[in-house]
């Protein structure tokens, strides 16, 4: 065995496999009439650069982190220091480690501690809240290569990670302290849907849309998210299609399973307004690393990730599926990349 | 083929380092990812397929010159069944509980790839003594693996090793280190710190 080993070792030279170069098939062909955009990967022809863009994110989600802060106190703005403070200096170790230049200024690191934070139940402990910031920066981002080469959203792999590790804590919410009439214990994700239909549906839909309800630090007001979303999409820095498609399917499905047996299934707007799904669809769907390139990907991947919240939250065992159903989406993006690949023009069909 | 007999403590470090079944070799992971979510189970698990893996290779390599190459993987499979068997039978009735653990991956010893592999590899081809050090270091190698991945796992999941307390109560378990994701993430992180010891040339 080892001689086998040694020889096999002797025969590896180094040969220098020079590239031939091919000439380009293109330019056999007959200039077309008029240029027309295709749509291959890094499209360089704005002035946005990560940084830019990583910034306008975090000012999208100022309003959510108001809310938060609002709603949750104190708490909700330790919360989001401890994330960003943990993810920083873990992206910090990273770029040492892998000896390379430090890239703590892009902004991603500090989007991936926001977006963890804001995912977080309130009276999570904090030092647990540092592992699921370490784990989604080294485990979620620089163990693929770094920013753009991760296949899942750091932040909800860390989330995931969390949720995994400590299921109760992840699970334990508490009422905003602005809710001093705790009758209502949580109208949130957390208490199963079929105790939903018993509650004033009016009232729920006001406190559902401004956020006066137990959830995640961040989600649960529907005004603060949309507010940020929809800068996001007016600087065209998400791709509208993706939360459109992600809202639209649950809101279709929703539906559709209400219609069937409204006292089964929770209407529709509950189903928009509650849980993460606002948040999952405007910033958490829309990362441009893990999201496909295409329109048409765009398209397939919102409505995906919304057929599996519904097939998690009406079927499933866990109450709420906006962060697997992202994540499984993520897992996908590579082959719908590449079963939505445009043609090139002149390309025959097969 | 061994023109020049390699020296037999080589053939033994093979097994704990340079081909060390698991983190070189990526063979017989199943049971490691399995049964490692403590350190008892993991040692144990490495105990049983050593003791198989020994008492085939001394067999086989007894029998490598009567058994016609055409049924070879069925002749080995047969008596490796049989060491299986003995090492099963006897956890079930000395070590009730933690056969209990283990579940089905003792039956499932002989289709460890680690066992055939150095069957058809090494003491198909070898005498005798050499297979039994073979058979002793890939199978040293292999409990190393599963007695560190099953330590993490229960630090971290439990905050024990060997159901002793080592993190106090200020730990909180993080539970995924027990369940199947949390074998995958530690052993991909061990596998990538061995590669990374390898690179620097630290050579045991």
């Amino acid at each position: 065995m080892n001689d086998i080993i040694k020889e096999n070792d002797n025969n590896i030279t180094e040969e220098k496999v020079v590239p031939q170069k091919k000439p380009d098939p293109r330019s056999k062909l007959a200039k077309p009439e008029r240029m027309l955009v295709l749509n291959s990967s890094p499209h360089l022809h704005t002035t946005k650069s990560v940084h830019k863009i990583m910034w306008s994110v975090i000012i999208a989600l100022i309003p959510a982190m108001a809310m938060s802060f609002y709603y949750f106190g104190v708490r909700a703005g330790l919360m989001i220091l401890t994330c960003v403070v943990a993810t920083l200096s873990t992206e910090l170790v990273m770029n040492f480690m892998k000896g390379e230049k430090i890239t703590i200024s892009d902004g991603s690191a500090i989007i991936t501690g926001i977006l963890l934070a804001l995912t977080l139940p309130p009276t999570f402990r904090l030092s647990s809240a540092v592992l699921g910031a370490v784990v989604a920066i080294s485990l979620g981002k620089h163990i693929f290569g770094g920013l753009g080469y991760n296949i899942f959203n750091p932040a909800l792999l860390g989330r995931a990670f969390l949720q995994a590790s400590f299921p109760v804590a992840m699970t334990t919410w508490s009422n905003p302290i602005t809710l001093k009439y705790s009758a209502i214990d949580a109208v949130s994700t957390a208490t199963p849907l079929g105790a939903f239909k018993f509650e004033k549906i009016l009232t729920d839909y006001s406190d559902l849309f401004f956020g006066n309800i137990g959830g995640s630090l961040g989600e649960t007001s529907a005004i603060a998210i949309l507010i940020g979303g929809i800068f996001l999409l007016i600087l065209k820095n998400a791709d509208w299609r993706i939360p459109l498609s992600f809202i639209g399917s649950v809101f279709l499905l929703g539906s559709i399973f209400w219609l069937f047996n409204p006292n089964q299934y929770p209407d529709p707007i509950f189903h928009l307004l509650s849980g993460g799904l606002l948040f999952g669809a405007f910033f958490m769907a829309t990362d441009m690393v893990t999201s496909p390139i295409t329109p048409k990907g765009g398209w397939i991947f919102g409505a995906g990730a919304g057929i599996l919240v519904i097939i998690i939250r009406l079927f499933g065992g866990l109450p709420e599926g906006v962060m697997f159903s992202i994540l499984l989406m993520n897992g996908v993006t590579p082959l719908i990349n590449r079963y939505t690949r445009p043609r090139i023009f002149g390309e025959s069909r097969k | 083929m061994a023109k020049t007999p390699t020296p037999l403590s080589k053939e033994f470090l093979k097994g704990l380092w340079n081909e060390n079944p698991i983190l070189r070799m990526l063979l017989g992971l199943c049971p490691t990812l399995a049964v490692t979510n403590s350190a008892i189970n993991g040692l144990s698990m490495g105990l049983a397929t050593t003791f198989a893996l020994l008492c085939s290779s001394i067999l086989i390599s007894l029998l490598r010159k009567i058994i016609p190459s055409q049924v070879r993987i069925a002749g080995y499979i047969v008596i490796i069944a049989t060491f299986v068997t003995v090492a099963d039978k006897f956890l079930a009735a000395y070590l009730p509980e933690i056969s209990k653990a283990l579940g089905p991956y003792v039956p499932l010893i002989v289709v460890n790839c680690i066992i055939l592999g150095r069957q058809e590899a090494f003491s198909s081809k070898n005498g005798v003594g050499r297979s039994i050090i073979d058979a002793l270091g890939m199978g040293s190698g292999f409990i190393l693996v599963l007695l560190v991945l099953g330590s993490i796992r229960e630090l971290f999941g439990s905050a024990t090793i060997f159901n002793l307390q080592i993190l106090g109560d200020w730990f909180n378990p993080w539970m995924i280190m027990i369940l199947p994701p949390g074998a995958f993430l530690t052993l991909g992180l061990l596998i990538g710190l061995g590669n990374w010891l390898n690179e620097r040339k630290v050579k045991i």
